[in-house]
């Protein structure tokens, strides 16, 4: 979900770009952190731990915790709390510590 | 091979960056965010601290004169969405850049300020791995700089002053507070800001924490707790809140692990809220090389950050032989402006913190 009206702050939209997760096809704005065109798409997990399998969702937002680690354009282990959004990106959900299959 | 390398583009760097270069250093601010400004450019609340340091001024219209001022200068190099992952002898540091962080730079300075201010505190509480814990930084960075909604019920953890702030930001947002949870006997943060968050309708419960949260996949309830005066669970006091969302504010410990990597001494400090390199005055370290400003020399506020940051940046670049005509003046005006904002009782701490971290007159 996106905010819709604010007191303070205006989100000048840019340009809407497609994406996909795990094939899905899904639409956020171009230049905006992948993780959070995820969480505005309602999307929460965004990973699986290596040992146990938990889900791991959005956490630090500043590149630090690993909890948003995902296979973009076929390369695993991408940080997509500050890696930005662009048309065409083809992103999936990391299992344990990934692969380039 | 640059003169000064400074890392993190929030306050410290950004006027440690405008300092050094105003004497004419060559400067290069590399800074890991995909834009400039650390923390300032998700506050859009009115800034408290220092007037000559722009208080009452909204956090993200600072970042924007600072990152403006920055472009000025033909002689400061800013690198933004790259991180600095090593340092090696000498003063070189490794630099990660592109999509897939496959782009390695090796940059040789002769001086580096490490400015890399600070990270979370994680808090444990039974499935506190599930998706839908953010810590507070990371919902203001969605909501404030991407205008994405981070849940729709939260329960915020910690009453200090960011609890609180961000708290009060969700509402604005139109986003559902639950209740502020907090794990002292008070309210940390400023009263006139809780004042206003109760009277939106947002329970505090002092004396209360976290204990657990459930859900598959994500959370969909979380169980607080009454807890005594040593912090242990009371049992018979919880309650079950239908929230989707967990909000860590509970506090920032200083990201300083360059300053490990690089033989900094390090020490201790409660009051600075983890380990800290011990500094001379002039923000310098054990390393005759490294400086160091802002969150990362010991979690304070976005005023001091600016003063450390200004301090380090003049005495970096004078250290070079760069010439300030009234050298004595500014570095003595710039810390009495320090000394200044830290004479007031909430800043007791810190006063405390920093005579521990403090060399004095040659090395501890
Ligand atoms: C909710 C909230 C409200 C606040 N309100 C106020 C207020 O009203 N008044 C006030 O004075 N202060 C306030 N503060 C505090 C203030 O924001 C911080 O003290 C200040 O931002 C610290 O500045 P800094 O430059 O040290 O660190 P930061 O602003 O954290 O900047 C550090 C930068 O370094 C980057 N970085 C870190 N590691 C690396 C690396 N290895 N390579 C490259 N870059 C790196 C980070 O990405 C970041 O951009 C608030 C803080 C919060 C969270």
């Amino acid at each position: 979900m996106r905010i819709k009206e604010h007191p303070i702050l205006e989100f000048n939209q840019k340009e809407k770009v497609k994406f996909t997760l795990d094939g899905k096809e899904l639409e956020g704005y171009k230049g905006e952190p992948i993780a959070s065109a995820l969480v505005a798409a309602g999307i929460k997990v965004l990973s699986r731990s290596i040992k146990y399998h938990r889900p791991r969702g959005f956490f630090c937002a500043i590149g630090k915790c690993s909890a948003c680690l995902m296979k973009v354009n076929g390369v695993p282990n991408i940080r997509t709390c500050v890696t930005k959004l662009e048309e065409g990106m083809k992103v999936e959900i990391q299992k344990g510590k990934g692969d380039f299959n | 091979m640059t003169d000064i390398a400074i890392i993190g583009g929030g306050p410290a760097g950004l006027s440690a960056a405008i300092y050094a270069a105003s004497l004419g250093a060559k400067v290069t601010l590399i800074d890991d965010g995909l834009e400039l400004g650390g923390q300032l450019i998700k506050q859009t609340h009115k800034f408290f601290g220092s007037e000559k340091q722009f208080a009452g001024i909204r956090g993200i219209e600072i970042a924007k004169k600072m990152i403006q001022d920055i472009k000025e200068y033909d002689n400061i190099e800013a690198i933004a969405n790259s991180t600095v992952t090593g340092y090696y002898e000498d003063e070189v540091i490794t630099i990660v850049q592109g999509v897939n962080g496959d782009i390695l730079k090796k940059l040789k300075a002769k001086r580096i300020i490490v400015a890399t201010g600070a990270l979370e505190n994680m808090l444990p509480f039974v499935n506190n791995d599930l998706p839908g814990v953010y810590g507070a930084g990371a919902v203001q960075t969605l909501m404030n700089l991407y205008g994405v909604v981070p849940g729709n019920n939260i329960l915020m953890v910690g009453a200090g002053n960011i609890g609180l702030i961000v708290s009060y930001q969700l509402l604005q947002a139109g986003i559902k507070v639950e209740a502020i949870v907090e794990a002292l006997p008070r309210i940390g943060g400023y009263l006139v800001h809780a004042s206003k968050i109760r009277r939106l309708g947002v329970p505090i419960y002092t004396s209360h924490t976290l204990k657990e949260v459930y859900g598959t996949d994500c959370i969909e309830k979380a169980v607080i707790s009454e807890i005594n005066r040593n912090f242990e669970f009371i049992p018979g006091t919880e309650k079950e809140l239908e929230v989707d969302t967990i909000c860590l504010a509970v506090g920032l410990s200083p990201l300083s692990d360059l300053l490990w990597q690089a033989g900094c001494q390090m020490k201790y400090v409660p009051e600075l809220c983890g380990y800290v390199a011990l500094r001379d005055d002039n923000m310098k370290t054990t390393k005759d090389k490294i400086y160091i400003a802002g969150d990362v020399a010991g979690i304070e506020e976005a005023s001091s950050a600016m003063l450390e940051g200004q301090i380090a940046g003049l005495n970096a670049a004078v250290s070079l032989g760069y010439k300030c005509d009234n050298y004595q003046e500014q570095d003595k005006k710039l810390k009495a402006e320090l000394r200044e904002l830290r004479d007031n009782p909430l800043s007791e701490e810190i006063k405390i913190g920093i005579e521990k971290a403090l060399i004095r007159g040659g090395r501890d």
